[in-house]
């Protein structure tokens, strides 16, 4: 008999939620002076640098809606495609495993390390992982990981979390860097100083023996190809081709989502995912793999597909373009909210506009303090703009809002005070005659303001609008009688 | 149930409405109409960019600009499958190692050495980047990767513009590096700095008539 899944797909675990609200969280952050100038310097800098490269491409429009194209159809078909992937990287000799949670991908990756005997790995950076928490739960199993990204290690000696998804130490500036390195690294020279050019020596100094004799490797994937089975990783350092090359077994953790439908689409991606994430006309190295290559590189290859609240994404109609999501980070990049709180505020691996439709939507909107989320925002719409496959955050943070308005109002039974200020606006906007009715009142409202001519404090949860302003008095005319006496005297 | 069958089951649930995948409109520059001169310009400007070391040359001079880039190396490791003539001015102060299918280099080996040439498959100028694909001329990844200096041959006649047009020249179910410039690095205050794990030096000789 085949079994048949019925109702909600199951939400994601892991590091997906705020364990306090948004505005908790900002509030806090936003007292660290020190990491919002450090953002604020960061995020300048690659605005400007994506704003040159992307400009540089007469064809920049349609390869953006290529690329939406093309994640949506990856999208739609996905059983198929997911499927033809794993033909092609088995017939090639790589191993598929399935994973619908965190837990049971940590899992699966800790038998695979086990049967190599190995109790150490190196890791290529990767949000997948990121967000399963691999790198605790391994430790808790008695086998050690060491992030090879220099920002990733930066985090992981800092003992500190990430804060951005491809900048992870964006937080931190050049003389922090150093100092954690001072402390951190056994090896170092303790005359190192904070040029970044002397700091990346010190990384690679710090990594060389671990990358030669590294038996194990973990990374992500940014993409893979269902048509042939091919896995692509696109990085910066060198630690990626280190990670990719020199072990015997490779372990590749990536979310389903990830799959394109053909080896065409990569000259679409590696056109807007460099342009929008460094700013780079393309990264300095990108690998691709397919399955084993005797004789070239690991002969032990693994990839764990992952849902982990995917397919629960998937099933909102109106929210799964998140899915779309190639993590660039250029949203990030130009919000005025992330600049200002800084990625911790979120809770989530994925911070910004992305990580505030996609936290709440992989976990449920009703999760932790994930109902926060997408009030995160003014609905500026940068991130729209920017977005390299057209994601339309605003709108679906709005969409998030008036889910969460309903699972609220469900949770209490009896009306808000937004529930009735929303009915009581729709009685007095309705009709002409009931804002008549209600303007009469205006004279109320001028008393209220008093001599200085402002409203200091709103009652209820109208209070939060006069937190940080005030309102000025109302006119002593409404427009309404202004316009009536205006037609009368002509 | 698997979790592969649970996986696929809840993907199906999650696209009951069915939605239709739209046609992809590939509306971009999928040719270039630049000239050889102007690809080769176009292709040094975005190396040089990168800060990788870069010389326009005939075929002929190949053997002493390859000399001339090693003039500081102590050792240099090549694929197996890359023409012999092309170290043929090098001095023999200069210790040579091949990378042979049943004769491979160690990692170690590997990292004891200064320099490896290799080939190249297939470039693109508008974004500056260099494809090896493990022919013989160029070898396992790992001999391009470990040494700290990386001298690469580049022929003009692989050089295309855009992306679009590398793609058909490409069989991307091999071992695929694709290299714009030395290794770098953003990670710190989002600025780019040259030299992390990858070779920190990249030279690479764009050979005309070839």
């Amino acid at each position: 008999m085949t079994q048949v899944f019925l109702g909600m797909p199951a939400g994601g675990l892991g590091n997906l939620v705020e364990t306090e609200p948004f505005p908790a969280a900002a509030h806090r952050e936003l007292g660290n002076t020190q990491m919002r100038k450090n953002l604020r310097h960061a995020t300048h800098t690659i605005r400007d640098k994506r704003l040159r490269v992307v400009g540089e491409l007469p064809d920049w429009e349609q390869l953006r809606d290529a690329g939406s194209a093309i994640k949506n159809s990856a999208m739609f078909n996905l059983e198929e495609r997911l499927l033809e992937f794993e033909k092609n990287f088995t017939a090639r000799g790589g191993v598929v495993h399935w994973a619908r949670d965190a837990d049971e991908a940590n899992t699966i990756v800790r038998d695979l390390i086990r049967e190599t005997g190995s109790t150490e790995v190196v890791k290529v950076k990767s949000m997948a992982t990121q967000e399963i928490g691999l790198n605790e739960y391994l430790e808790t199993q008695g086998i050690e990981a060491f992030e090879t990204d220099l920002a990733e290690l930066i985090v992981q000696l800092g003992h500190d979390k990430p804060s951005h998804i491809l900048v992870p130490a964006i937080h931190k500036n050049r003389t922090e860097v150093r100092d954690i390195f001072l402390k951190e690294m056994p090896d170092v020279d303790p005359a190192l100083t904070d040029e970044p050019a002397k700091l990346a020596e010190a990384a690679r100094k710090h990594l060389r023996a671990k990358f030669l004799s590294a038996k194990v490797a973990i990374s992500g994937a940014n993409f893979a190809l269902a048509d042939t089975g091919t896995l692509g990783v696109v990085e910066s350092e060198g630690n990626g081709r280190m990670c990719l090359t020199l072990p015997e077994t490779l372990i590749t953790v990536m979310g389903i989502e990830k799959v394109l439908p053909h080896t065409d689409d990569i000259e679409v991606m590696m056109q807007l995912l460099p342009r929008s994430s460094t700013g780079e006309r393309m990264n300095p190295y990108t690998s691709m793999w397919t399955g084993v290559t005797e004789d070239d590189g690991p002969q032990n290859v693994h990839i764990v597909l992952l849902d982990n609240g995917r397919s629960r994404v998937l099933s909102d109609s109106f929210g799964r373009s998140a899915l779309n999501c190639i993590r660039c980070s250029a949203c990030m990049n130009v919000c005025p909210v992330y600049e200002r709180t800084g990625g911790h505020a979120y809770g989530s691996t994925y911070p910004g506009p992305i990580g505030a439709i996609l936290s709440p939507l992989m976990t449920g909107i009703e999760v932790e303090k994930n109902n926060s989320l997408p009030y995160a925002s003014s609905l500026c719409g940068a991130c729209f703009d920017a977005c390299p496959v057209k994601i339309n955050i605003p709108e679906i943070l709005v969409h998030l809002r008036g889910e969460d308005v309903d699972s609220q109002r469900d949770k209490h039974k009896i009306p808000t005070q937004m529930d009735l200020l929303m009915k009581g606006g729709s009685w007095v906007l309705g009709k002409g005659k009931n804002m008549k009715l209600v303007e009469k009142a205006l004279p109320l409202g001028r008393l209220a303001a008093g001599k200085n001519k402002k409203i200091k404090k709103l009652p209820g949860i109208a209070a939060g609008w006069t937190q940080s302003r005030d309102i000025p008095a109302p006119p002593a005319q409404s427009f309404r009688d202004w316009w009536s006496a205006e037609k009368e005297s002509k | 149930m698997s979790a592969k069958d649970e996986i696929l089951g809840r993907i199906r649930t999650a696209l009951a409405d069915a939605p239709q995948a739209p046609e992809v409109p590939r509306g971009y520059r999928t040719s270039s109409e630049l000239d050889e001169e102007a690809l080769i310009e176009l292709l040094v400007d975005r190396l040089v960019d990168y800060k990788a070391g870069v010389d326009v040359i005939e075929e002929s001079q190949i053997p002493q600009l390859v000399a001339d880039k090693l003039a500081g190396a102590s050792s240099v490791v090549t694929p197996q499958g890359l023409n012999p003539q092309w170290l043929s001015a090098l001095p023999g102060t200069i210790a040579r190692h091949v990378d042979a299918p049943g004769d491979r280099r160690s990692v170690a080996e590997l990292d004891a050495i200064s320099a490896v040439v290799t080939s190249s498959a297939v470039s693109i100028a508008e974004s500056g980047t260099i494809i090896l694909d493990g022919e013989p001329d160029q070898g396992r990844r790992a001999i391009s990767l470990v040494p700290d200096h990386h001298v690469c041959i580049v022929p003009v006649s692989t050089v295309v513009q855009l992306l679009p047009e590398a793609m058909p020249r490409l069989t991307i179910t091999r071992p695929l590096t694709w290299i714009s410039g030395p290794s770098a690095t953003s990670d710190i205050e989002l600025e780019r700095v040259e030299g992390v794990h990858g070779p920190r030096t990249l030279d690479v000789l764009l050979v005309r008539g070839m």
